[in-house]
This record gives C-alpha cells, sequence and structure tokens, in this order.
C-alpha cells in the first residue's frame, strides 16, 4: 500500500484547523502563538508535498517551505519581544486585559 | 493487501501528529502545550525525511525544535506563575469556535479529496545539497539570490527590533 499525496493533504488539513480551533479559544497570548505556530507548520508541510508529488524536477516548493520556516522564526522572536514588554507593563498576557496599547 | 513498512511509519507519525496537536490547543498547563508542539514539530520533522527532503528536516529540527520551541520556554517561565491554568471558556464561545473549525475543516476536506490532482510520475531519491546550495545563490531564472539577500535583511531588522521592543527604559 503505497502513500498517497490525499494522504498527506488531510493530515495538514486537520492539524491547520487544530491551530485555528486553538487561536478561537485560546485567551493567553503566547498560547494563540503556539496555535499559529502549528498553522505555519502545516503550511508547510502542503508545500514540500505539492513539490514532492507534483512538480518533483523542481524545486519551488522546497524553497518555499525553507524561506517560510526562516520567516515564521522572525515572527516568533518579534512576538515574544512585544509579549514580555505586555507582561512588563500590565503584568498579565491575557487577551481580555490588553484594551490599549499606550497609556 | 501488504503494507509497506513505509506506510506504518507514515500512519503513526500522522497519528502522533493529530493527537498532540489537538493536546497543544485543549491542555490548560501552557508549559505542557509548548512541550507537545515541540513533539508535533518533530515529527513533521519526520514527514520531511519521509519525502526525501532531508535538507528541510534538518532545517526543521534546527529552528523550529531547537531555536523557537527554546524560546517558548523561556518565555513561559518568564511570563506565567507556577501552577497557571487557563480559565474555562464561556459554553457559547467554545461551541461558536468549534463549530466555526468543524464547518471550515469540513470544507476544506471536502474540496482537497474532490479535487483530482494531475499527478506525474514522483520522482524518489534523495535531493542533492549542492544543487539546493547552487539554486539558492543563484540569480538566474529559478534562482533564489534575491529571497535570500531579502531574508538575510529580515532577520537582521528583527534582531534589532526585538532587542528595541523588549529592552528596559
Amino acid at each position: 500500500m503505497e502513500i498517497r499525496m490525499e494522504y498527506y493533504l488531510v493530515l495538514s488539513t486537520i492539524m491547520m484547523f487544530v491551530g485555528i480551533y486553538g487561536f478561537f479559544t485560546r485567551r493567553n497570548l503566547l498560547a494563540m502563538l503556539i496555535s499559529v505556530e502549528l498553522i505555519l507548520n502545516s503550511a508547510d508541510i502542503n508545500f514540500a508535498v505539492f513539490n514532492r508529488f507534483l512538480f518533483p524536477g523542481q524545486l519551488e516548493g522546497f524553497f518555499f517551505a525553507l524561506f517560510a520556516i526562516g520567516v515564521s522564526a522572525a515572527e516568533t522572536a518579534v512576538a515574544i519581544a512585544i509579549i514580555i514588554n505586555v507582561y512588563r507593563n500590565i503584568r498579565n498576557i491575557q487577551v481580555k486585559n490588553l484594551k490599549e496599547l499606550k497609556f | 493487501m501488504n503494507i509497506s513498512l513505509q506506510f506504518l511509519v507514515f500512519l503513526f507519525m500522522a497519528l502522533v501528529m493529530v493527537v498532540f496537536s489537538i493536546l497543544t490547543v485543549t491542555t490548560r498547563r501552557i508549559l505542557r502545550a509548548a512541550t507537545y508542539l515541540l513533539i508535533v514539530l518533530f515529527c513533521t520533522a519526520g514527514i520531511y525525511f519521509q519525502l526525501d527532503y532531508s535538507f528541510l528536516g534538518s532545517v526543521q529540527l534546527l529552528i523550529y525544535a531547537g531555536g523557537i520551541t527554546v524560546l517558548y520556554v523561556f518565555s513561559i517561565l518568564l511570563t506565567s506563575a507556577q501552577g497557571d491554568r487557563a480559565d474555562r471558556l464561556p459554553a457559547g464561545k467554545f461551541f461558536a469556535g468549534f463549530c466555526a473549525t468543524l464547518a471550515g475543516l469540513a470544507l476544506c476536506l471536502f474540496i482537497t479529496l474532490k479535487h483530482r490532482f494531475l499527478m506525474p510520475q514522483p520522482i524518489a531519491g534523495e535531493l542533492d545539497v549542492k544543487q539546493i546550495g547552487f539554486t539558492l545563490l543563484s540569480g538566474d531564472k529559478y534562482g533564489y539570490v534575491l529571497p535570500f539577500e531579502a531574508i538575510s535583511l529580515l532577520l537582521l531588522a528583527c534582531i534589532v527590533g526585538g532587542i528595541l521592543i523588549a529592552r528596559k527604559r
């Protein structure tokens, strides 16, 4: 029994919607960021799978996944810096307490 | 029906990924969520290895599992007190989120499985690292030197921004 492309796609779709569910229901900034990480990860899987199965002679999906990993690392670093700054100001990172950006 | 070892490995990794990603978003302790996320990222690297993209898999292990997760754990330890638990959501909001997710999942799965992909014969075999390097730094039609430079600029901006935001005033 060989592994068909649809199996990978179903896997990444489930993972993506689990991430979206977490983004909807979590009330902690860091937990929301972790959910975003799941979503990005499933998109990376899709890039690699499409490259391998549909365009096996080319490298576009491979490089998109590679760059997406790099960009998400940068995004995480900046977001965590912002979250730590928020924590320093209001001693809390729950979303319901974030009512104003400054002053 | 004979089931190959590759298929069994894929099935195992897919199961672990689904279960642990659900645990990631449902557990009420955030440090556990980060640990479950680490397991999901490891299994994703396994998927890349199985697709014969060893370089992508090692990048995933290095950056995601090695770097980002450590960053998460540090910031969780900095920002949450011991024994902190997420409070429960009101039932109405929980059901709204759950139903929206289920509807989206059903729609996407329907479209994915309904669509007939044009399937060329897949070429098995490892991707050559030499080829990756030459493509990454070539300025020709299918070269990636411009995104490569752009991402180096992005990382620099991100370092500066991170320091600027997080420093003490």
